[in-house]
């Protein structure tokens, strides 16, 4: 057992895990967020992504103590003082979801490809969501959502 | 996965120290290759060595003749990097096409060299551009450096520090990418260098290779067409699920050709 101290979602945390333990494990498991999930535990499907330091990725193949004193958000800490996201109202609003299995993960995938590219093209985004899979909707709604996002977060 | 020791060392002369005496030891760096192994039992390493956390392997430098990039630096740092779009952009372009933005955002250039991955594409670029893979221990050019599936010079316990690339005249590269994994079905780099041309081809067969008539024509003509009419044999290359060997030899010239024209032939 070793300790891993985290701060996830703007709180520090510190739990006791096996060396094994992925972060993704660490979160539903050991912190009892379950808005992460897992979707295929190969690295494939995306519905396990999370921010650590400010960039996105599949917390299924990070391994906990890989994040030690590292910042972590997950879909729980985006909609701040009961007010959504602008990327979650944006899914909301665009119906880009129809299970919600890969949301969280589309989500934060599709935050940071905002935060981090001004002036998204539809193909741009495309390309920006190859990371993550959807099942149910074909996409079409879910890229309306990160396009419209994307004015209202200013970008 | 099964349970493992976890050590994080500071400095690269500690992380050697470990894996010296830790001898079923295994280095991590990113982990988008190797955590994938561990969940399907298909490794039991004793202790992992998370060089995650080592400063001296991170980073690039680009100066009028070279590209250098630490061994720890993620693929997503390259693609981004202005200074290396400017002096070599087929290798901004090819670190760009890796996996997805996830995979970027923690996969290295040091862990995809060291694995070998027959559909990996930095072996391209290595053997392309004839890089210069610097480690704990010696130098090893491109031309050495691959050996076949899974297989590299590298010693047990030898750390990769950095990746030293020339720049060229021009190059290009082009992939066929596996439309669902986006994994390099083939693949070729094509670089004017000092030292004349070099065609590498990634994802054919069980490691990058060069293909020396591919190279002779553009010598004599450096243009697409010169490449047009040449056609690989199918012998020893990769057969599988995606593609049979075949259709790879076909491939091959077809990836070739358009690299070449992205370089401006
Ligand atoms: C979904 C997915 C898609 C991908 N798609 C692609 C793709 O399209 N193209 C592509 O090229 N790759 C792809 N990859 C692989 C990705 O690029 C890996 O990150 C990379 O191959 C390995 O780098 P790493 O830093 O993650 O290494 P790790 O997984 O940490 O390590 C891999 C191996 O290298 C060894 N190692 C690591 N660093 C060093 C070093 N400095 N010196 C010596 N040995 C070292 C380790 O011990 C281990 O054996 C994909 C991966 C995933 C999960
Ligand atoms: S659960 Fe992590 S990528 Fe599918
Ligand atoms: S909404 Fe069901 S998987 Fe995307």
């Amino acid at each position: 057992m070793a300790t891993v101290s985290i701060t996830v979602n703007g709180n520090k945390v510190s739990r006791d895990v096996e060396p094994r333990t992925l972060l993704v494990q660490y979160l539903r498991e050991h912190l009892g967020l379950t808005g992460t999930h897992v979707g295929c535990d190969t690295s494939q499907c995306g519905a396990c992504v999370v921010h650590i330091d400010g960039a996105s990725v599949k917390s299924c193949t990070t391994l906990a103590m890989q994040c030690e004193g590292a910042s972590v958000t997950t879909i729980e800490g985006l909609a701040k003082d009961g007010k959504l996201h602008p990327m979650q109202e944006a899914f909301r609003e665009h119906h880009a979801l129809q299970c919600g299995f890969c949301t969280p993960g589309m989500i934060m995938s599709a935050v940071d490809l905002v935060e981090k590219n001004p002036g998204l093209t539809e193909d741009d985004i495309r390309h920006g969501l190859e990371g993550n899979l959807c099942r149910c909707t074909g996409y079409h709604n879910i890229v309306k959502a990160i396009a419209a996002a994307s004015k209202t977060m200013g970008r | 996965m099964y349970a493992f020791n976890y050590h994080k060392p500071k400095t690269l002369a500690e992380a050697q120290a470990l894996i010296g005496k830790l001898p079923e030891g295994k280095l991590l760096a990113g982990g988008h290759t190797l955590i994938p192994t561990l969940k399907q039992r298909l490794a039991q390493p004793s202790d992992l060595i998370d060089i995650g956390g080592i400063a001296e392997l991170k980073g690039l430098t680009v100066t009028a003749s070279a590209v250098t990039i630490g061994a720890g630096t993620r693929h997503d740092e390259v693609a981004r990097s202005a200074e290396v779009k400017k002096a070599i952009p087929a290798l901004a372009l090819l670190a760009s096409g890796i996996g997805d933005r996830q995979v970027r955002a923690r996969g290295t250039i040091g862990g995809s060299l060291a694995n070998s991955d027959p559909a990996a594409d930095y072996p391209g670029a290595v053997l392309g551009l004839g890089a210069t893979v610097h480690t704990t221990k010696r130098t090893i050019k491109a031309d050495d450096f691959f050996k076949g599936m899974f297989e590299t010079a590298l010693d047990e316990g030898e750390i990769i520090t950095k990746v030293e690339f020339p720049v060229p005249k021009r190059a290009g590269y082009m992939k066929f990418a596996n439309p669902a994994s986006r994994y390099v079905m083939v693949g070729s780099f094509v670089a004017e260098t000092a030292g004349g041309i070099r065609v590498a081809i990634n994802g054919a067969g069980p490691c990058a290779f060069r293909w020396a008539e591919a190279e002779k024509a553009l010598a004599a003509k450096f243009a697409a067409a010169s490449v047009e009419g040449l056609k690989h044999k199918a012998d020893g290359l990769n057969s599988d699920i995606h593609a049979s060997a075949e259709y790879r030899a076909h491939l091959i010239t077809v990836m070739t050709k358009r690299a070449v024209a992205q370089a401006g032939g």
